[in-house]
């Protein structure tokens, strides 16, 4: 028997490659349009900038690889900030205990989705639908709809940086990293996987699927916290209409990273990928100076063509699976 | 000696209605017990109490002379029981070895207990694969192996579990001559070890050749069981329809006429058939058979017109068939295919949405579907494919057994009055009953006027059935043979000749 390489693994190897390529042919193309725009500042900016959408990416692409979708995350990002916020602002707690709140805040806000999905059965899509609307309107209710000041020591953090590397890079450089292990490495990550490439044979090999698909949505609803967190970090004020509509720049990383919509295919390379390459077009636009209102035009084709080339890839993957009677003829 | 399971007066009620009742049985120890029954006749649920999916409503099944009451898969697994289903519950995107240890990972020792230990986990699994002789890398990603030796490694998975009793539920369904010979020297390996078997099959001569036991289904009752020496095939029929099958082919009531439905002129597409050429009469069933890769079926999708021919025509009394699928069935075509979940029905739709759905044009009545026409339509098929169903129109297409869904299919092509019958492996996964009652209802449309073309890989079924065959290989039409002329061997010779010189000249 030769060694060939299986065909999802050529496929996939083909995507992910198809993603990275994307992303050398965006920076080029903006490159070439605009010096500026490789400049070593501009480059470190859009990885710094790419750390937001990224971190909550790392979240999706969990909640990705069992087929799900958390469409809460935008909400998420704004209710978890704004809970720490209120305690650091009226409760005088420091920044550490203000991270943590947050993230204990998005891990409860994701474990009611999971309770939804998993325990009573509604489809990822509607819940978190649902969820979307809700966790924002507790946050405006909470704050009247007014805008919150976080205390200077907050951007103290934000704007720091580790060994000349800024916070929010080493927290999206130290998410990725554990996400990958936990994939790659760990019980949970294969059950996952396994989960995601057929949910019915995994309850039947007597995997904890209930466990499984709740613990994604823990995690997607925890690093969306966090990326909240992260942001208004360096900004240090917390808007009405922070984080809305940001769901999609956040799937739409982890799809262009190259994690299927229908489950079971990508890892956290994707959200690290996905997320520098939206980045990367969003600056690339503002550089080239391309009319404003045509932006998010821009943006929403090259969600479309990921989407697209996911389904593509979906269905080659189902043909492949198709029960095979006799040799191709060649 | 204490059988390893017992079941003693087990039944299982759906809403009242028996699936299993007062099943009595002791599986002995380091056999291989062959269980067959026709569809329906409760050997699903029967595994499926086994398995912990479904809770018994009488009696109850001991397990090495415990009392033994599974509430749910993970029970039964811990018990030491295993499942080999059909559909393979496999996880096409992780690697051999991940799949054989997925429900029990090694882990790294010391304070990286959560990691995985991948060398372990590849070592490990090495050494089972290498137990079944299977010459596959741990690492390899399972979407790239063979259904056989996918099927081969959910041995394998069963095996590292220990497990003391194995069922193989229709384990050869997908798998090719080598795979399923592949597949019983690990079955005969599992009783060299002493382990116990359950083999549940169709395929009454696998059972002959594997099975120490046989025990048999029929209505949810054990009707027969003893040493595999009492049970001939002839008995094992016998016992499962409860009837004499006098054969299982009904005798052609018809002869066929002179006229032409389908004649196939020099129909080629490269690479796959060469100068196809053959003409099916009216009441005539004319078979088509050729080995795997003989370009059977791939002239039958042309003629279905999934794929394109090159060259040559098929015209259907007189007319050229053109276009796509639509098109074919329009102009008289009707496609019974092997495929019934995927191609040939609406699995969660209702039987008569199903039986009525191509003819849905001739329902329309007022300002809508005439549903009074419908119903009648309906049921009056019911009867001409004498399917067995309670609600026409309540009862999804999916809760039926093999058998009528393949009634099914037929019967919803009846309203379009087709003048030609494309039925590609119509008894495929069907047991012994409702095939006969298949090959009745073939017959009889055979008798009404209808052209029918059988493409099948069972030769039995084809001498069975069809007036003429014809026989190809290597996408040539090799040999042509009439009822009065069919020999198995000659019929199997010309399979084989065309392959064979093509071989030495390559």
């Amino acid at each position: 028997m030769t060694a060939a390489v299986s065909p999802q693994g050529a496929l996939d190897l083909a995507t992910r490659m198809g993603a990275v390529l994307m992303l050398v042919a965006i920076v080029l193309i903006f490159g070439a349009l605009t010096p500026g725009f490789l400049a070593p500042d501009s480059l470190a900016n859009i990885i710094k900038q790419s750390s937001f959408i990224g971190i909550a990416a790392v979240g999706m692409v969990f909640v990705l690889l069992t087929a799900g979708i958390d469409l809460s995350v935008g909400s998420v990002m704004y209710l978890g900030p704004l809970v720490a916020g209120l305690l650091m602002r009226d409760a005088g707690v420091g920044v550490a205990l203000g991270l943590l709140a947050c993230v204990a805040t998005g891990a409860v806000l994701g474990a009611i989705n999971a309770v939804f999905i998993v325990g009573l059965r509604v489809i990822p899509f509607i819940v978190t639908l649902a969820t979307l609307f809700l966790y924002r309107g507790f946050g405006t209710w909470l704050v009247e709809s007014r805008q919150l000041d976080f205390p200077d020591s907050l951007r103290g953090f934000g704007l720091a940086s580790v060994l000349g590397v800024p916070v929010p890079i080493v927290i999206f450089a130290i998410i990725a990293a554990a996400a990958h292990v936990i994939l790659r490495h760990t019980v949970f990550g294969r059950h996952v996987y396994a989960f995601g490439n057929d949910p019915l044979a995994a309850q039947k090999a007597g995997l904890p699927v209930r466990r499984i698909q709740a613990g994604v949505y823990v995690i997607s609803g925890t690093l969306a916290a966090l990326s909240g967190f992260v942001l208004i970090s360096q900004i240090g004020r917390l808007d009405a209409g922070f984080g809305e509509g940001r769901e999609f720049d956040v799937i739409a990383a982890a799809v262009l990273g190259g994690a299927s919509l229908f489950g079971g295919i990508g890892g956290a390379g994707s959200a690290v990928l996905g997320a520098i390459t939206i980045q990367a077009v969003k600056a690339g636009l503002v550089f080239s100076g391309v009319n404003l209102y045509l932006q998010p035009l821009l943006q929403g084709a090259v969600i479309l063509v990921a989407v697209f080339l996911d389904g593509l890839r979906e269905a080659r993957l189902r043909s492949l699976r198709r029960r095979v009677i006799r040799p191709r003829a060649g | 000696m204490t059988p390893l399971l017992r079941f003693e007066g087990l039944g299982k009620d759906w809403f009242g209605v028996p699936a299993v009742r007062d099943l009595s049985l002791d599986i002995p120890e380091g056999q291989v017990i062959g269980v067959i029954g026709e569809n329906g006749a409760g050997k699903s649920t029967l595994m499926n109490m086994i398995g912990g999916i479904v809770p018994p409503t009488h009696g109850r099944m001991l397990w090495r002379g415990q009392p033994y009451a599974p509430q749910g898969a993970a029970d039964a697994k811990a018990a030491g029981i295993a499942f080999i289903h059909q559909e393979l519950n496999l996880f096409t995107n992780l690697s051999v070895a991940e799949n054989l240890f997925i429900d029990g990972f090694p882990r790294r020792p010391g304070l990286l207990r959560g990691l995985i230990d991948r060398r372990a986990m590849r070592d490990r699994a090495a050494r089972i694969l290498a137990r079944l002789a299977l010459d596959i890398p741990p690492d390899r990603t399972l979407d790239s192996l063979s259904p056989g030796e996918r099927q081969l490694v959910e041995i394998a998975r069963a095996l590292h579990r220990d497990a003391a009793l194995i069922i193989f539920d229709e384990p050869t369904t997908s798998l090719t001559h080598r795979e399923t010979e592949r597949l019983f020297q690990a079955i005969e390996g599992l009783r060299a070890e002493g382990r116990t078997v359950i083999y549940i099959s169709h395929i009454l001569q696998d059972v002959r050749r594997l099975a120490d036991r046989v025990a048999v289904l029929r209505d949810g009752r054990l009707v027969g069981e003893g040493t595999i020496a009492e049970f001939d095939i002839p008995r094992m029929i016998r016992t499962m329809i409860g009837r004499d099958l006098a054969a299982v082919y009904p005798p052609r009531t018809s002869v066929p006429r002179e006229v032409p439905v389908l004649e196939v002129q020099g129909l080629s597409a490269p690479g796959v058939i060469e100068n196809v050429s053959f003409t099916v009469r009216e009441g005539e069933i004319l078979g088509l058979f050729g080995l795997m890769g003989s370009g059977r079926s791939e002239t039958a999708r042309i003629l279905m017109g999934l794929d394109p021919a090159e060259r040559g025509e098929a015209r259907l009394r007189g007319q050229p068939l053109t276009g796509g699928p639509r098109d074919r069935v329009r102009q008289g075509l009707a496609f019974v295919t092997e495929n019934r979940r995927e191609e040939g029905l609406m699995m969660d739709a209702s039987i008569r949405d199903n039986l009525t759905l191509p003819a849905i044009e001739r329902f329309r009545g007022g300002l809508g579907l005439d549903r009074d026409r419908i119903a009648d339509v309906a049921q009056d098929l019911r009867e001409t494919v004498r399917l067995k169903a309670q609600d026409l129109g309540r009862q999804p297409v999916r809760a039926l057994s093999g058998g009528n869904q393949q009634k099914v299919v037929i019967g919803k092509w009846l309203p379009t009055e087709p003048r030609l019958f494309i039925l590609d492996e119509p008894t495929r996964g069907v047991d012994v009953g409702a095939r006969s009652e298949i090959y009745g209802i073939a017959d009889r449309l055979a008798a009404e006027g209808a052209g029918l073309l059988v493409i099948s890989s069972e030769l039995d079924e084809l001498m069975g059935l069809c007036d003429r065959i014809v026989v190809m290989s290597r996408g040539e039409v090799v040999a042509t043979f009439d009822r009065r002329d069919f020999e198995e061997r000659r019929i199997i010779a010309a399979a084989f000749r065309e392959a064979t010189s093509a071989g030495e000249a390559a």
